[in-house]
């Protein structure tokens, strides 16, 4: 009689179940040092968003007019009342900034959640179905491609009317192609599994094929598009509340204040250069951040 | 060969299409009818309204109205400016030079400085140079580049006086535009110091706006240097003895060459969106800066001509690049 020897080292010990590929994930995010500071940054960001009021030392539309245009703290004429300056009409620097974060972050939120959920759908649909449904999306989205993004954003707000809501429609519409094109690609790799075979063998209904069968399995190339457009988002709402067409004065949006400040430039280095380095590092990070979430969900292109 | 071009052209008729419903639709869906946007804020009569929406056909159906927009946009008539009063195309057509010349020059930087950095950082791989060159091309693709052009006016303008502020030239010169290329024109003019004004207006313009070119391009040839490196092509060639030049040259640039000319060729679409506010920032007399003054002076006749200019010419450009990328890459035309 010989007996069956179960070595528990041989067998595979790899744990499964979400909190695992979770910690499966994190272990590959941790390792680049540069999405961990974009993570921390990007949390710095949120907090002082979500705290605005309580951290700010000032109001940040309120002008203190016997304080116009006095520089940073740091540099002769500045206080520490207003510790990075105040602006033309004497509304502080720091207070301002502090509030813009909520709107960049409102931004780069309600884009992506337009874009990503609209887009989708129509990228499930198109290469779900084939055939014509997927023909008319796709001449559609090359359509939208074919404008130059901010040129197409320009125009959608001159239709629509200056306003920050109208901005991010505008961003929302021309980063749709780009959700739209990558779920199709994804969808048509995934349809030619066997799980999804099976399940249409059982009989599985389409929408729960579409949904909850091929969807999940599609989601990583998409999230890391999700962080790269929350990225643009930004900047394009920027761009466009500099050229006097996203968020109206006197609201403290970053790219509303650069336009402000413009005339000032080489009066005032600090009115210009703060809220760019505001919208600078807030995008730096989130962009440091998706190239490590496409570096964890894809470790073998990490390591060729 | 052939049939990918025809495959290509096949997809590009309903875009063109698209692109003309696009810009067709634009000018009806502005608050007022187009007669209205035309009149701009003075208004007019009833009668004289009735009477000029009769003039352009707005009282015929819409899918004629249509037609004859399709007609006359075959034929080159895009309408007229309501502020110049001159056809929008030949608006058009006196500005394009400009941004042209402008995106050359930018997109000529970002590929003298972006190749070769993304190859030297893809071959040192590791190395302080691979970092700091690649955290760079992580800021420049960050950048607002509105507020870049600002910094470099401050830095190169303001403090240092190296190069003016605005404009393609100084006010000094003047002759008649041949090529509509300022370099090349100031050069034919035979004017002492005109071509060297056309450049000192042109370099600072041309790098804010090569910015994120250069950083996709460094980070794009970085990894696809490192692609081709892995492969077992390039592990014969170093086993059997080539020299390390002759393998990064001959073996891994060639193949890593093919994804970064399409990444080059992508760039235009980023150029025209950078000239916008490249163009604004330093008073360049572009399409950038005309169709961001046509709308803000609600000159809608000539947004919808830019509109419809610009993305025929994205378009066909595209159709360029993908056609050179079949030539350069035979595995691409025989694919579906």
């Amino acid at each position: 009689m010989s007996e069956v020897i179960v070595d528990n080292n041989i067998l595979d010990q790899r744990k499964t179940g979400r909190k695992a590929l979770f910690l499966e994930f994190w272990s590959y995010f941790r390792e680049n040092r540069g999405a961990v500071i974009g993570l921390a940054f990007f949390i710095f960001i949120v907090l002082v968003a979500i705290l605005a009021d309580i951290i700010a030392p000032h109001l940040p539309n309120h002008q203190y007019r016997d304080a116009m245009l006095q520089p940073p703290f740091f540099q002769e004429g500045g206080s520490t009342k207003f510790l990075l300056g105040t602006d033309a009409i004497g509304r502080d620097m720091l207070s301002r900034l502090i509030h813009g974060a909520r709107f960049s972050l409102f931004v780069g939120c309600i884009v992506v959640s337009l874009s990503l959920v609209v887009g989708v759908i129509l990228g499930l649909a198109a290469g779900f179905f084939r055939g014509k449904t997927d023909a008319i999306i796709m001449r559609v989205m090359d359509v939208v491609l074919a404008f130059p993004s901010l040129l197409l954003a320009l125009v959608l707000v001159a239709i629509l009317g200056p306003s920050l809501t109208n901005a991010m429609i505008a961003i929302a519409v021309i980063q749709l192609p780009h959700y739209v094109r990558l779920t199709r690609a994804s969808v048509m790799s995934v349809l030619t599994k066997d799980y999804v075979t099976a399940a249409r063998v059982i009989g599985v209904r389409k929408v729960r094929l579409m949904f909850v069968t091929i969807l999940p399995n599609c989601l990583a190339p998409l999230i890391v598009q999700a962080a790269l457009s929350f990225s643009t988002a930004i900047l394009d709402a920027a761009a466009l509340g500099f050229l006097g067409l996203g968020a109206q004065p006197p609201t403290p949006e970053w790219g509303t204040m650069l336009a402000e400040a413009r005339e000032f430039i080489l009066r005032a280095w600090w009115v210009v250069t703060f809220p760019g380095v505001a919208i600078l590092l807030t995008v730096l990070a989130i962009n440091l951040m998706g190239d490590g979430l496409r570096d964890a969900f894809d470790p073998k292109l990490k390591r060729s | 060969m052939i049939s990918y071009i025809l495959r290509k052209l096949a997809i590009l008729v309903p875009t063109f299409f698209g692109v003309t419903l696009v810009a067709f639709v634009f000018i009806r869906l502005l608050p007022g009818d187009p007669v209205m946007v035309m009149a701009g804020e003075r208004g007019m009569t009833e009668e004289r309204h009735a009477e000029m929406m009769k003039l352009y056909g707005f009282d015929k159906p819409v899918l004629e109205q249509y037609l004859i927009y399709i007609k006359d946009v075959l034929q080159g008539d895009l309408g007229k400016s309501i502020v110049t009063k001159k056809p929008v195309f030949e608006d058009f057509m006196s500005l394009f030079p400009a941004t042209v010349e402008l995106s050359l020059v930018a997109i000529t930087i970002a590929i003298l400085v972006g190749l070769p950095v993304g190859m030297i950082a893809a071959v040192k791989r590791g190395t302080p140079f691979d970092h700091v060159s690649m955290t760079a091309a992580l800021t420049g693709y960050s950048m607002p580049i509105f507020w870049w052009g600002l910094l470099c006016i401050i830095f190169f303008s303001g403090i240092l006086r190296w190069t003016p502020v605005s404009g393609r030239i100084s006010l000094l010169f003047f002759f008649e535009p041949v090529t509509g290329f300022m370099l090349i024109d100031s050069w034919l003019s035979g004017e002492e110091g005109a071509f060297a004004s056309a450049v000192s207006h042109l370099i600072l313009p041309s790098i804010v706006l090569g910015t994120i070119p250069m950083a996709i391009i460094a980070r794009q040839t970085r990894s696809a240097m490192l692609e081709v490196l892995g492969e077992d092509y390039v592990r014969t060639a170093r086993a059997k003895g080539l020299a390390p030049r002759r393998v990064i040259g001959l073996h891994t640039l060639r193949n890593a060459l093919i994804p970064v000319v399409t990444i080059i060729g992508l760039q235009v679409g980023v150029l025209f969106a950078g000239a916008i506010l490249t163009e604004t920032i330093f008073s360049w007399p572009g399409i950038g800066k005309w169709m961001v003054d046509s709308i803000s002076r609600r000159d809608y006749p000539s947004v919808q001509g830019g509109l419809l200019m610009i993305a025929s010419f994205v378009v066909v450009v595209n159709l360029f690049v993908d056609l050179l990328y079949g030539l350069i890459n035979p595995q691409i035309r025989h694919t579906k």
